[in-house]
């Protein structure tokens, strides 16, 4: 490890769009994040479209500008300006969903992945760093895909040069957003194999955006669920999966298919508004623990519509915003302080 | 009772450089109040399956085998007789509700319209009025507001809109539903929703249906049987739990692998996949089509192209494997 912080860190965030009332913007994408990414780690970020998931991966490449709290590289806040970014991008990568719309028809294989190279205008055998980061990203023998064009290969294959592409640049963070829902299922764990392989191999952070708790279980080591601009819950994978805290968070792993054994509690309506966040607890008026007498009975159903939450805070074990017992509002929720991987399961 | 019955259904598309074999050879049959799930990656052929039964696909495509339809053959229709079939029979959701509905349309007449042109005489008679309490109804039932008939679909969510697709296959009461990839897009809370919905329709209004999807674990969980596609040919058919948990067939057995279950710690850390891609259609291997890619591929699966055959009662799969007890079986048993 290079330095005392970590590669990544994200405090306090809020991003939004469109008019401001009051120095706030009127949707309120991200609002109120805070999170940390260990060299090494593969951290899932998981929620329903419009939870804010992919405005905080965009937050995080630079490409989004916060207008309250911010994001840390190694310690030091993001420099906005273009020249700074720029040298941020080449350490800080993106993965897109759908690798046949990422990658330019007309261009080969080769000039895919080499194009990062020219734009950094990195010294050195572009040649073999092309091979090389070919090879990484599982297409050997590189020299055989240099000429090839993009509709000459199977989908797998496509995502496999969008990752070469960014590996190229020999980054240190890898966002991947959605990086296997548009691919087949037989290829996808072939994809997701690689991304651990690549984080072993080279120490590579992985940040990935999706909506599959299935990837989550998979290969991160933390999972954060967001719901409607926060994350709700946090912790490591096997511990939110296994024994989820948050009702959110409940009733997204019970409508999976494979989990058989728990009674499915499917949620009415869909992920609301980003432009009209409810009072107090954001989930309530979709929380089943407020409509099946939970909450009535544990005495906080007052405080759940009416109270705002705090925001979940940095460096909890297993830690989730919700009121009822056990869970972080009455501060219990996990071991105290602690970095979230060193502690062992509950 | 049987509802539909494909027989041997070969489906060839014609390109520039001859024949596309898609489909290859495929029976199967759907009962009244039963859902048969057809699962496969893509290139398949699993949307070309459903395009044929109601005969939607390009006229130069040639489409060998039987297809019945409450006994009625279907390929061998007048476009009269099919016009009055589609929609009043057969109905068919497809995926991507996004570019299914008309952007400059209201809801409500796009869900007017099928009855108007394909509903009973007198439902096609019935006055404005009674035509809007219909729509109304069929919105209701699918879980959307009655009012949202007058919406256009770019107010309402994606949720909402693969719901309004499910309300216009309703429209004309048909007995069997075809529903391709109906969940794809959505959120999984969304598909939940939606695939609770479509349960509830078979078990209330006992109609038959065919659902089509990538996903063998969504299947899994909502359908009576599978059948697993691969390369234009069922290669795997059973009860759907059993096809999930325990698939005979090592691509199946592959397919089921590759969607994790949480909890299991098997799984954990460990995605699975499966090595190398579908064959082209016009480039299949010889032998069994899926043997450069499987685990368990002995010498004869080069040259033997083995056929669907009885694995356990009710199930039958297509690999040399099934039904001889040998040291053959013991291999894939060990794949487990």
């Amino acid at each position: 490890m290079t330095s005392v912080h970590p590669v990544l860190e994200v405090r306090d965030l809020h991003v939004g769009f469109g008019p401001r009332k009051g120095g706030v913007p009127e949707v309120r994408a991200v609002d109120g994040v805070e999170l940390t990414a260990e060299r090494g780690q593969i951290i899932a970020l998981a929620g329903e479209s419009g939870c804010g998931k992919t405005t905080l991966a965009r937050t995080l490449l630079g490409l989004a500008q916060p207008w309250r709290g911010q994001v840390l590289y190694h310690g030091t806040p993001l420099d906005y300006r273009n020249s700074a970014l720029k040298a941020y991008r080449r350490k800080v990568q993106l993965v897109l969903q759908d690798p046949t719309g990422a990658l330019n028809p007309r261009r080969t294989v080769y000039e895919a992945v080499a194009e990062g190279l020219r734009i950094h205008r990195v010294p050195g055998d572009e040649r073999a760093k092309v091979a090389q980061a070919l090879s990484l990203a599982g297409l050997r023998p590189a020299e055989n895909f240099f000429g090839r064009y993009p509709h000459e290969l199977s989908g797998g294959q496509r995502q496999r040069v969008v990752i070469a592409g960014a590996l190229v640049l020999n980054p240190e963070v890898i966002v991947a957003d959605e990086p296997v829902s548009s691919l087949d299922a037989s290829v996808r764990g072939e994809i997701l194999a690689l991304l651990m392989s690549l984080r072993d191999e080279l120490g590579l952070t992985v940040l990935v955006v999706t909506h599959d708790l299935g990837l989550a279980w998979n290969i991160a080591d933390q999972l954060a669920v967001m719901y409607l601009g926060r994350i709700v819950e946090i912790g490591r994978t096997e511990q939110v999966l296994a024994a989820p805290k948050h009702p959110y968070t409940e009733a997204l792993l019970s409508v999976l298919p494979e989990t058989r054994h728990r009674e499915p509690v499917i949620l009415t309506g869909e992920a609301p508004d980003p432009r009209h966040i409810p009072d107090g607890c954001r989930f309530h008026p979709r929380c089943p623990a407020l409509t099946d007498g939970r909450a009535q009975r544990a005495g906080v159903a007052d405080r759940c519509v009416g109270e705002p939450l705090q925001m979940l805070p940095l460096h909890r074990a297993h830690a989730a915003a919700c009121l009822l017992p056990g869970h972080v509002g009455d501060g219990i929720a996990g071991a105290a302080g602690g970095v979230p991987t060193g502690v062992t399961a509950s | 009772m049987t509802l539909l019955e494909i027989q041997d259904l070969h489906v060839d598309y014609r390109i520039a450089g001859g024949l596309l074999p898609a489909v290859r050879g495929v029976d199967l049959t759907v009962g009244k109040g039963q859902i048969l799930g057809v699962a496969g990656e893509s290139g398949c052929g699993k949307s070309t399956l459903a395009g044929a039964v109601l005969r939607l696909l390009p006229a130069s495509t040639a489409v060998r085998g039987r297809i019945s339809l409450h006994g009625e053959d279907v390929l061998g229709m007048s476009w009269g007789r099919l016009r009055a079939v589609r929609w009043s029979a057969a109905s068919i959701v497809f995926q991507g509700a996004m570019s299914g509905l008309n952007p400059v349309h209201r809801i409500g007449d796009q869900i007017a319209e099928p009855i108007l042109l394909h509903g009973t005489p007198a439902q096609r008679k019935a006055g404005r009025k009674a035509l809007a309490g219909k729509v109304g109804e069929l919105l209701e039932s699918v879980g959307v507001p009655a009012w949202r008939a007058q919406s256009y679909p770019h107010e309402l969510s994606g949720g909402q809109r693969q719901r309004v697709m499910i309300a216009m296959a309703l429209a004309c009461e048909p007995d069997l539903i075809i529903a391709d990839e109906p969940t794809t897009a959505l959120d999984v809370m969304v598909q939940a929703q939606v695939m609770a919905l479509l349960k509830s329709l078979v078990t209330e209004r006992g109609v038959g249906m065919m659902l089509i999807s990538h996903d063998l674990s969504v299947l899994s969980h909502v359908c009576d049987r599978v059948a697993v596609m691969y390369a234009g040919r069922i290669v795997e058919e059973g009860p759907a739990g059993t096809l999930f948990t325990d698939a005979c067939h090592p691509y199946a057995k592959a397919l089921a692998g590759a969607f994790p279950v949480i909890g299991d710690m098997a799984s954990r850390r460990a995605p699975r996949g499966l090595p190398g891609d579908p064959p082209y259609p016009l480039d299949l291997p010889g032998g069994c089509p899926f043997h450069p890619r499987c685990a368990v591929a002995i010498e004869q699966c080069a040259t033997e192209d083995v056929r669907l055959r009885p694995a356990a009662p009710g199930r039958a799969a297509a690999c040399v494997h099934v039904g001889v007890a040998s040291e053959s079986a013991t291999a894939l048993e060990n794949l487990r």
